[in-house]
């Protein structure tokens, strides 16, 4: 999860006032159009990420380009659908943190096992 | 299906239906309680005050059994080839000690004080969300006496407190089987309550409160709710998957298909490192709460111990596989964890180093409450060095499944948290019931205490190092393990007395004079309130203004930094400075704002709560001159009624609903032990109905008729209008 | 218990419509609610985690000659049905964005819509999961049932509350007891439900697509 995706890029800055029960002034919402296009393109990756898994060729790399795919897909659903790309840092921080902590001791566990050199 | 507000029966209070409540009462026999008495009172209450009490008081029971459990032990163990307790009923009472004394007391006991302390400690009026921790006790209270009925239904749970798979897949009878469910009862209840608390602190402070400005004791509490957040998810999966085995013939821990069993050990000790530290972290709250008051000088070095709690949180998870150092893990894995494992020894031998220097050169005052924090800090360390012994991969290869490691983490959690938290005992009993506990007799229960603990804990190393292993019911009598495991035997029923003489002091202070709200002239903000406490804790929601905040309204420094009382209050003062400053823009109140950001801005990179000091300072401080405007409103009469009187204060309605809901966890549980699958049905349909209720049901009821419309509370609590979502 | 309250104070910037209505303000100018939300998924990227962890541990590692991922996928299948699952998050938040500019009869619209992909999700575990059962894998024949099991039927559960939930929210909006005000209702059933939306990304790759 990038954490340089700040919410200077995306319009003006909302540090701790909420957006929730937000009126339509709210400008921190995109439009129903917007959630489409976004929904298109998850659905454009995820139709590439079938696709290239019946590409025998690709062999381990397979494994890699899986990965980048799936971790754009669900970057993108919880930034723009959670709308944590818009929201407080806070909300970031609570999951992130969640999140990293999954990986890296999940990720030494794993290891330890030995599960990535089998 | 909300429910009305008509009272029941025997409530005296009668209120008229209010207008709007057309809702329907379908279930008359349920309508919500608005002022019940007694029994009912206790069964609905939401008052973070009243569970904390109930927290407490439940988990000392659980205290008394875990106790009662352990001199059963040494029984069998004071003398060799001892028959007192076959090898069977060694097995299920050592277990339960474990489990008990881990999550029956221990927890429990923290989490009673966190309840009743920190929203008086932040400023709030009650938690987040109310009913929810209604929730959380009762089933804690649910779970704990779902895993005790075990004894009567087949057998104790049986395969220790860490149930190393695949020995407790395999084990017959429904003993570990409630071990399983019940945990993962205990389980919800501790998430829900890290849930609340958290929100509690991070979002329900009162003006003024800056994260660095927040009571020691709120802080270590706050790093135990992370902890407990991130942690009890590993255990919900590691039970599941022994269930699974267990009830559905699974394969998680089934060596015969190739699973391993180290999965489980991992799983366990990623939650049950961490897990230690949900232990000690409040109780080290305590003692620097204790220190401070009886030191009569500040905390040396808040922002360091606020770091140094917070990095023992993070680095907690790192360490894990120290448990496993025998297990066949690999030179690299024991390497690391040995590195990791030494390291988090530093920031707990700073927090040690700053107690004493904060007691260097006090004015000691040395009550009960201060002999158990110095109990704790001397114990404490001495079980902490035991530990620094295990991190050396060699020497834990030894000391590890001896006694050496069970003194160890009898230290550390006796010595420590049990020291620590009947410390808070002392210390806050005037404020929860309003009189002291004698302070003789509690001197006296420290002594024996520390007499009997040393006793019975201190032989343990020998034993261990002498090749004791642990988790045996009995020993040859050729092994010269005799004399210590006497001895220790003896020390254990004088920790009963020690025991004992604090049941004696507690009974005997149900007849001692008032306490008044601040007998031991102290520090925090709960000492600003009555003693015990109003339901709605404070009159007015205070403007905090610096750290210690009641004790600079107490006191401000004379040249020689010596506290010396206040003539004018901290308001007086200010409004005479800022009337004397009119020309210069903004007035003093600015010049504190500079000075709080340049403090917060330069602390370190740290988890989350840190961040927030640093990001929301400027907003608190902007919020504290907004309040302190509006609070000066408030103060002269925006109202009719002149300022507040407390009966215009509002609070969350009392609730049948926690109660209800908790009690269809165990049946569920049940359901599935039996495999009787209409039971567990009922039990799920319980639930989801309860659920629902509570949803539905406001958070406040309307009151009065003269009231339409939603009533801000000055707690979080939502309006009537909203979802009651606790 | 009390009569009139006082007026709460008002917030940093001197406004109430940043907090859903009747919420007094908070430190952090953030509803509970939504802090609450927020750590309890932080919470369960835990529980996912660990999960998955088993499933990556015993992946090829059931014994030989027991039935294994190749013998019992089928990914044009499955793939459908995580295409209906990611479609159901964009219906969510179309949900939330109706509710919060007013559209009460659009917003049940697209709640039912989530409701029923949800519901043909977790149908068309139910399914593929009696076909994998016929063809002999359960929880029980070896690891990777086990895991393969608990790892998807962990997420099926949270699935089915989650329309539940969905169910629950139409309802109420029927019966008018869920205004604009409560919006925000809406929008922590849709922060959940998204969350469970990603944990299937993870699940599809790891699970199906790489073997």
């Amino acid at each position: 999860m990038s954490e340089h995706t700040t919410s200077q890029e995306a319009g003006p800055v909302v540090k701790t006032t909420p957006e929730e029960g937000g009126t339509e002034h709210s400008p921190h919402h995109p439009s129903d159009w917007e959630y489409v296009k976004v929904a298109i393109v998850l659905a454009a990756i995820t139709l590439a990420e079938v696709l290239v898994y019946y590409v025998e060729a690709l062999g381990d790399w397979l494994i890699l380009i899986l990965a980048v795919l799936s971790i754009a897909k669900f970057a993108i659903v919880v930034l723009w659908f959670m709308h944590l790309r818009f929201d407080s840092r806070l909300f970031r921080r609570l999951f992130v943190t969640g999140l990293i902590l999954a990986c890296i001791v999940y990720g030494i566990v794993l290891t330890s096992f030995g599960v990535w050199t089998r | 299906m909300a429910i009305t507000t008509s009272p029941p029966p025997q409530s005296p209070a009668e209120l008229p239906p209010p207008p709007g409540s057309a809702r329907p009462a379908p279930l008359r026999l349920l309508r919500r309680p608005t002022e019940p008495r007694g029994l009912w009172n206790w069964l609905t209450t939401v008052d973070h005050k009243k569970i904390g009490i109930m927290y407490s008081a439940a988990a000392f029971v659980f205290f008394i059994i875990g106790g009662l459990e352990a001199l059963m032990l040494r029984v069998q163990l004071g003398s060799p080839e001892n028959t007192f307790l076959s090898a069977d009923a060694y097995n299920q009472v050592f277990t339960m000690h474990g489990t008990t004394m881990i999550f029956l007391v221990v927890m429990p006991l923290s989490a009673g004080f966190a309840n009743f302390l920190l929203p008086i400690m932040v400023g709030a009026r009650d938690v987040a969300f109310p009913r929810l921790n209604a929730f959380g006790f009762w089933v804690f209270l649910s779970g704990g006496l779902f895993m005790y009925t075990s004894f009567f239904l087949g057998g104790a749970p049986n395969g220790g407190w860490f149930g190393y798979a695949p020995l407790s897949r395999l084990m017959p009878g429904h003993n570990m089987d409630y071990w399983v469910f019940g945990l993962q009862i205990l389980g919800i209840a501790s998430l829900t309550g890290a849930i609340n608390l958290i929100v509690t602190v991070i979002n329900l402070r009162a003006p003024g409160m800056s994260l660095f400005r927040m009571p020691i004791f709120v802080w270590m509490s706050l790093v135990a709710q992370f902890l407990l957040l991130f942690a009890l998810p590993v255990i919900t999966v590691a039970l599941f998957l022994l269930m699974f085995d267990r009830q559905f013939g699974a394969n998680f821990f089934n060596a015969q298909a190739g699973a391993d069993p180290l999965l489980w050990q991992h799983l366990f000790w990623l939650f049950g490192h961490p897990e230690v530290y949900i232990l000690i972290l409040p109780a080290m709250g305590v003692v620097s709460e204790i220190l401070p008051v009886f030191s009569r000088k500040p905390l040396f070095g808040y922002q360091v111990m606020v770091i140094s709690g917070i990095a023992i949180g993070f680095i907690g998870w790192g360490v894990w596989a120290h448990h496993m150092f025998a297990t066949g893990v690999g030179p690299v894995a024991t390497a690391a964890f040995s590195a990791s494992t030494m390291f988090i020894a530093v920031p707990t031998g700073v927090k040690i180093f700053n107690w004493l220097a904060t007691m260097w050169k006090g004015k000691i005052k040395a009550t009960a409450p201060f002999l158990f924090a110095v109990g704790f800090v001397t114990m404490f360390t001495i079980g902490g060095l035991s530990g620094v012994t295990h991190a050396v991969v060699p020497s834990d290869t030894q000391q590890t499944d001896t006694y050496y490691i069970v003194a160890h983490f009898h230290y550390v959690l006796f010595g420590g948290s049990i020291f620590g938290l009947f410390g808070g005992a002392f210390y806050w009993w005037p404020k929860m019931f309003g009189k002291l506990l004698d302070d003789r007799l509690g001197k006296w229960q420290f002594w024996v205490m520390l007499l009997g603990f040393n006793l019975t804990f201190g032989p343990f190393h020998i034993l261990g190092l002498q090749g004791m292993p642990r988790r045996i019911y009995t020993y040859p009598e050729n092994r010269g393990w005799d004399v210590w495991n006497a001895v220790a035997t003896w020390g254990s029923f004088l920790i009963a007395v020690g025991v004992l003489i604090f049941m004696v002091n507690v009974w005997k202070s149900r007849k001692s004079p008032a306490a008044g709200d601040d007998p031991w002239d102290a520090r925090t903000l709960e000492w600003s309130i009555p003693s015990p406490p109003p339901e709605y804790n404070f009159k007015d929601i205070p403007l905090v203004v610096a750290r210690d905040d009641w004790w600079h309204r107490k006191y401000e420094e004379d040249e020689d930094g010596r506290p010396v009382l206040r003539t004018r209050s901290i308001e007086e003062e200010r409004a005479a400075e800022t009337a004397a400053l009119e020309a210069a823009a903004g007035g003093r109140t600015m010049a504190e704002i500079k000075e709080d950001t340049a403090e917060t801005a330069a602390e370190a990179e740290a988890e989350a709560e840190a961040d927030e000091a640093a990001e929301h300072q400027a907003d608190h401080d902007e919020m504290a001159t907004a309040a302190e405007d509006t609070h000066a409103h408030e103060d002269h009469g925006h109202d009719e009624e002149q300022g507040h009187d407390e009966e215009h204060i509002h609070l969350p309605s009392p609730s049948y609903w926690p109660l209800m809901a908790s009690l269809s966890l165990p049946i569920i549980c049940y359901g599935l032990i039996y495999k009787f699958l209409p039971v567990c049905i009922l039990g799920g349909v319980w639930l989801l109905g309860s659920i629902y209720a509570w949803a539905l049901e406001p958070a406040t009821e309307p009151e009065e008729p003269d009231e339409p419309g939603p009533e801000l509370s000055a707690s979080t609590d939502l309006a009537p209008l909203s979802q009651g979502s606790e | 218990m009390s009569a009139t309250a006082p007026p709460a104070p008002t917030d940093a910037q001197g406004s109430h419509h940043e907090m859903p209505a009747g919420h007094p303000p908070t430190s952090t100018g953030l509803s509970n609610e939504k802090v609450a939300m927020w750590a309890f998924l932080g919470s369960e990227c835990l529980l996912f985690g660990a999960l998955i962890s088993t499933y990556l541990l015993y992946k090829g590692q059931s014994l030989e000659g027991t039935i294994s991922p190749v013998d019992v996928y089928d990914i044009p299948y499955t793939s459908v049905s995580s295409f209906v699952l990611l479609m159901s998050s964009l219906t969510m938040v179309l949900a939330l964005a109706n509710i919060q500019r007013g559209d009460h009869r659009r917003t049940r619209i697209w709640l039912l819509t989530t409701a029923i992909l949800g519901a043909s999700f977790v149908g068309g575990q139910v399914y593929e999961f009696t076909v994998f059962i016929r063809e002999g894998l359960t929880l029980s024949t070896n690891l990777f049932g086990s895991s393969f099991y608990a790892l998807t039927g962990f997420h099926g559960a949270h699935v089915t509350l989650g329309v539940l939930m969905l169910l629950s929210l139409f309802s109420l909006s029927l019966k008018g007891k869920l205004p604009t005000e409560r919006a925000e209702t809406v929008e922590l059933v849709g922060l959940y439900w998204h969350f469970v939306d990603i944990v299937w990304i993870v699940i599809f790759t790891l699970v199906y697509l790489i073997q």
